[in-house]
């Protein structure tokens, strides 16, 4: 299954579900990551690690561990 | 007329604090909630004093995870405000939105006030208030924090929901099937809770939320009856309750977007652009350094440092010239009197005239009381008659040495001499020529003390303003106080005070540019800069601030960990921040160099300080982050990067007072009671000395006491009782230990401590006899140097509980006992087992030395080093907030 940790600088993706568990999850869905979302990867940070999303209109920063919880479909160029 | 108290909610960057400084003026009470260090504040509206905000945490949701997020619910369900305004920031409309429509369940009256309604505008998108007030169900007002317009509106419309009571019904925001459930479940909690609040409960017994459903107390069998309702919506959407929630919420909001906004076609706005650049791959660390670096040398290095040198030797110091063309012609002065040597050659030349059998103590008395009032006809008489008898005899000095305004002798080349015996005499170096005054005559004695009358004063130019120690100690002197009342105002609370206030100016600047780096949305991006290198010693990218700061000094450091949003981190930080050198602490640096490596400029010891203090945040995070105090997952670094955007001048101040007058505030009392009791301890004790009498007693004051009395204080007393505390790390004296006591006060007292302790009066950090003292403390009979103790000494210092100013900010931001407690014992114990294993093992390698302690030493170092290495322990998750299954809450 495809995580939001492979999706590429300039790539996005829909959201198919999350495998986390307890305050992580909820924290992701919180901020509006939920089933059936539109992610851009928007950039990375210069050591590599967080990446930056655009999700429901506004800029969201998040560890690509964490975006390993994150299962995504139909990623694709461009937002 | 009733008091009424309105809760502001909002998500963070959604201009609530502008809002709440607006509304209140920012003259309220900031303190935090209880137990735990989440900020709460509280003030009256400007235009009604009977209506009280209560401004809440800025929070995305009311789930029960976070700290800042329980305070917020509990506050509205349980302590019910009379009304809730909920600010929303419309260019993030969709995602505001969601802790909305949690908010509407809350039971209480909520108008919904739409911020930023005017950078909207300029974006070209249209919002339909009225359409989106009918499908919340609540009063929408558009409004401007920062231009503060409608604020009334928002406020009156406030006051009157609350007055009549209106609880919306809560936005039908769940697709049908989740509905019906909850519909179901209501009938099972209806009898358990307040009517407003069925809406509320049933929803957080489908997410199975565990603190709510405690709180209604339901039957095991009403559990079970909730429990199958929940199971069978689960199993027909194929999703957990939690997530299911969430998702028909936003699912409900994007449907409301659509309805109620028009969006203009995108462009890139002036947030992106500058993003684009400020976090870009190539420049974002480069820009990232330069930021950091303008802030340090701003803060720590040039204007900061000004400030508090101005504070500190100026206001509570010798007084100031508040012309800056006096203050150069003052140092000109200074140096011009310097480069005479004045001092040198009558102390040179009278020491000549004792050789040659000449009576000189009433000559040198006379000396220093010209120096005072050059007027002193008595003095006169005795000089001159002096001078007289001197020029008869012929008598020159010759060779006389030159000192530096540090009292070092100098060489040929007008460098310090490092080295001195015993007996205080300079040791040269091979080719090393000590710089002299080849010859001193009677005449020229003669106008050394006439020249000492031309010494710069700063009393003398037309811009002196006194210190306030010397307007206090006036006014003391016109009342006719006793010696005793002046010493306990001065030395003990004046000097305290000072303390706290010298620290001001810096924490002025400091946060002036802090607060406009985190209101213009820039601290966010720090974080997202520096995470990669704070998680792997289990902290995140916010941590690195705090750090920074700390090394000019340690109290803003630690104020400065308010921005860190995740609890656990927040109070780690301003534990182990004050670790890091700060300002104070460099003297200490300076005197270690000055033993070791005799003040040449050995560039690369300083930065081990600085090193050792990174060395043991790193390693003390790595420790504790596996105790049960700190452990647990991970926290989850999903945070919103802000939109960029220009603070106005008038928030920013506000900003920047608020944090200051907390400081003002809080931190003076204990600092002030703190510094009075360590006074106390320094000037009270015994008269035990030859011919003392062995009463109880102000030191200075009492008949025939030495002039270096510290011996006998109450300070030596508990410095001996608790120095056995110190002897595995080397140094078993009372002085070491009365210095570390002292050193509380401020951290550059362990150096002035010294001083008085070993009687070298003004020698400083860089005065080579300071050296040959502190150096003597760690030397045996037999003549060795015992380095590993002088380290460990340092070490200890270094990293042990910082300055009373430091822990009194420490305690204000845990604001809890325990915490303040656990952080200032942490501390301790910590600089403790670093200053053994320091010593134990130079011992032990150095000289061979071997011991029960060098064993003890092993074992913390081992303890340690398993800690670190150890995986991280499984944890019975204490902090599983969402059941798995509902009936489980009824055990």
């Amino acid at each position: 299954m495809t995580t939001l940790r492979d999706v590429k600088v300039g790539e996005s993706a829909t959201v198919a579900a999350l495998t986390g568990a307890g305050a992580l999850k909820r924290r992701i869905m919180d901020m509006g990551l939920t089933k059936g979302t539109r992610v851009y990867v928007r950039k990375v940070a210069p050591l590599g690690d967080p990446v930056e999303l655009t999700v429901r209109g506004y800029e969201l920063s998040i560890r690509k561990d964490e975006a390993a919880s994150i299962e995504v479909t139909g990623v694709a160029q461009g937002e | 007329m009733a008091e009424t108290t309105i809760g502001l909610a909002g998500n963070p960057n959604c201009g609530k604090t502008t809002l709440f400084n607006e509304l209140t003026g920012s003259n309220g009470y900031v303190g935090n909630w209880p137990g735990v260090t989440v900020e709460k504040k509280q003030a009256a509206w400007r235009a009604d004093k009977s209506v009280t905000f209560v401004d809440l945490p800025g929070i995305y949701s009311l789930s029960p995870y976070t700290p800042e997020e329980v305070v917020s619910r509990d506050y509205i369900v349980g302590e019910r405000p009379d009304a809730v305004i909920n600010l929303v920031d419309v260019t993030n409309l969709e995602r505001n939105l969601y802790l909305t429509t949690q908010l509407l369940e809350a039971g209480r009256p909520v108008v919904i006030g739409l911020n930023m309604c005017d950078l909207l505008k300029e974006r070209g998108d249209v919002i339909d208030a009225t359409s989106l007030s009918q499908r919340l169900g609540a009063p929408v007002v558009e409004v401007s924090a920062l231009r503060a317009t409608n604020l009334d509106a928002l406020v009156s419309k406030a006051v009157a929901a609350g007055k009549a009571g209106e609880i919306p019904a809560g936005a039908r925001c769940f697709s049908p099937e989740v509905e019906e459930a909850l519909g179901k479940i209501a009938t099972i909690v209806s009898g358990s809770c307040d009517a407003n609040l069925v809406r509320w409960y049933s929803v957080k017994v489908f997410e199975r939320d565990s603190e709510a459903v405690k709180q209604l107390h339901l039957s095991s069998d009403q559990l079970n009856q909730a429990e199958k309702i929940v199971k069978a919506v689960e199993k027909a959407r194929d999703d957990d309750a939690e997530s299911i929630i969430t998702s028909d919420r936003y699912d409900w909001i994007a449907e409301t977007m659509g309805a109620c906004v028009k969006k203009a076609p995108k462009r890139l706005s002036m947030s992106e652009r500058i993003d684009k650049v400020v976090t870009n791959r190539v420049l974002g660390l480069p820009i990232f350094v330069a930021v950091m670096f303008v802030v340090y040398y701003l803060a720590v290095s040039t204007v900061g440092t000004w400030g508090t040198d101005w504070a500190n030797d100026g206001v509570f110091g010798d007084g100031w010239l508040w012309n800056p063309a006096d203050q150069a012609a003052y140092e000109t002065a200074t140096e011009e009197y310097d480069a005479g040597y004045y001092g040198d050659k009558i102390d040179g030349f009278l020491a000549a005239a004792d050789a040659a059998g000449l009576d000189t103590a009433d000559v040198s008395d006379a000396v220093a009381a010209l120096a005072e009032d050059p007027e002193d006809a008595d003095a006169q008489a005795v000089v001159t008659d002096f001078v007289a008898e001197a020029g008869a005899a012929g008598i020159v000095a010759t060779d006389v040495p030159m000192h530096d305004g540090d009292g070092n002798f100098l060489d040929a080349n007008e460098e310090v001499v490092t080295r001195i015996d015993a007996e205080g005499e300079p040791v040269l170096a091979d080719g090393q020529e000590l710089a002299v005054i080849d010859a001193v005559t009677a005449a020229d004695f003669a106008d050394a003390v006439a020249a000492q009358e031309s010494a710069p004063a700063l009393e003398d130019y037309g811009s002196f303003v006194p210190s306030v120690p010397s307007v206090i100690e006036g006014w003391l002197a016109a009342a006719g106080a006793s010696e005793f009342v002046t010493a306990l105002v001065l030395d003990g609370i004046v000097a305290g005070v000072g303390a706290v206030l010298g620290f001001i100016p810096q924490m002025l600047v400091l946060f002036v540019l802090l607060c406009f780096l985190e209101d213009c949305g820039y601290m966010s991006r720090v974080a997202f800069v520096m995470d990669r290198v704070f998680r792997r010693f289990g902290l995140s990218g916010k941590s690195f601030i705090p750090m920074l700061i700390s090394s000019g000094c340690g109290v803003p450091g630690v104020m400065a960990t308010k921005t860190i949003e995740n609890e656990k981190d927040r109070r780690m930080t301003a534990m182990l921040t004050t670790m890091i050198p700060c300002g104070a602490k460099t003297p200490i640096i300076a005197l270690v160099m000055g033993v070791l490596i005799g003040g040449s400029d050995a560039w690369w010891v300083a930065p081990m300080f600085y090193f050792l203090g990174l060395a043991a945040i790193i390693v003390s995070a790595l420790m504790l982050k596996k105790t049960r105090m700190f452990a647990g997952d991970p926290a989850p670094f999903v945070m919103e990067l802000p939109n960029y955007h220009l603070p106005t001048l008038k928030s920013w101040w506000l900003h920047v007072w608020e944090r200051i007058s907390a400081y003002l505030k809080k931190a003076t009392t204990i600092i002030f009671a703190a510094s009075v009791v360590v006074w106390f301890l320094l000037e009270f004790g015994f008269a035990n000395w030859e011919g003392g009498n062995g009463a109880f007693g102000f030191l200075s004051l009492m008949d025939g006491a030495p002039e270096y009395y510290t011996d006998y204080s109450l300070l030596a007393i508990v410095g001996n009782a608790v120095a056995w505390i110190f002897a595995p790390l080397g140094a078993d004296t009372w002085q070491a230990a009365a210095a570390s006591i002292n050193a509380l006060i401020a951290k550059e007292n362990l150096v002035s401590t010294f001083a008085v302790i070993y009687g070298i009066g003004d020698a400083t950090e860089n005065s080579v006899t300071m050296w040959s003292g502190f150096a003597g403390m760690f030397t045996d009979a037999s003549g060795i140097l015992h380095v590993g103790a002088m380290c460990a000494f340092v070490a200890f210092n270094m990293l042990d509980a910082p300055c009373f100013a430091a822990i009194g900010t420490i305690r204000r931001q845990m604001d809890s006992p325990k915490w303040f407690w656990f952080a200032i014992g942490y501390q301790c114990v910590f600089a403790w087992a670093v200053g053994l294993i320091i010593n134990q093992l130079w011992e032990l390698f150095a000289l061979g030395n071997f011991g029960v302690w060098t064993v003890v030493a092993f074992v913390l170092l081992a303890g340690m080093i398993f800690q670190i290495a150890r995986p991280m322990p499984k944890t019975e998750r204490e902090d599983e907030k969402i059941l798995s299954d509902l009936s489980e809450s009824a055990a």
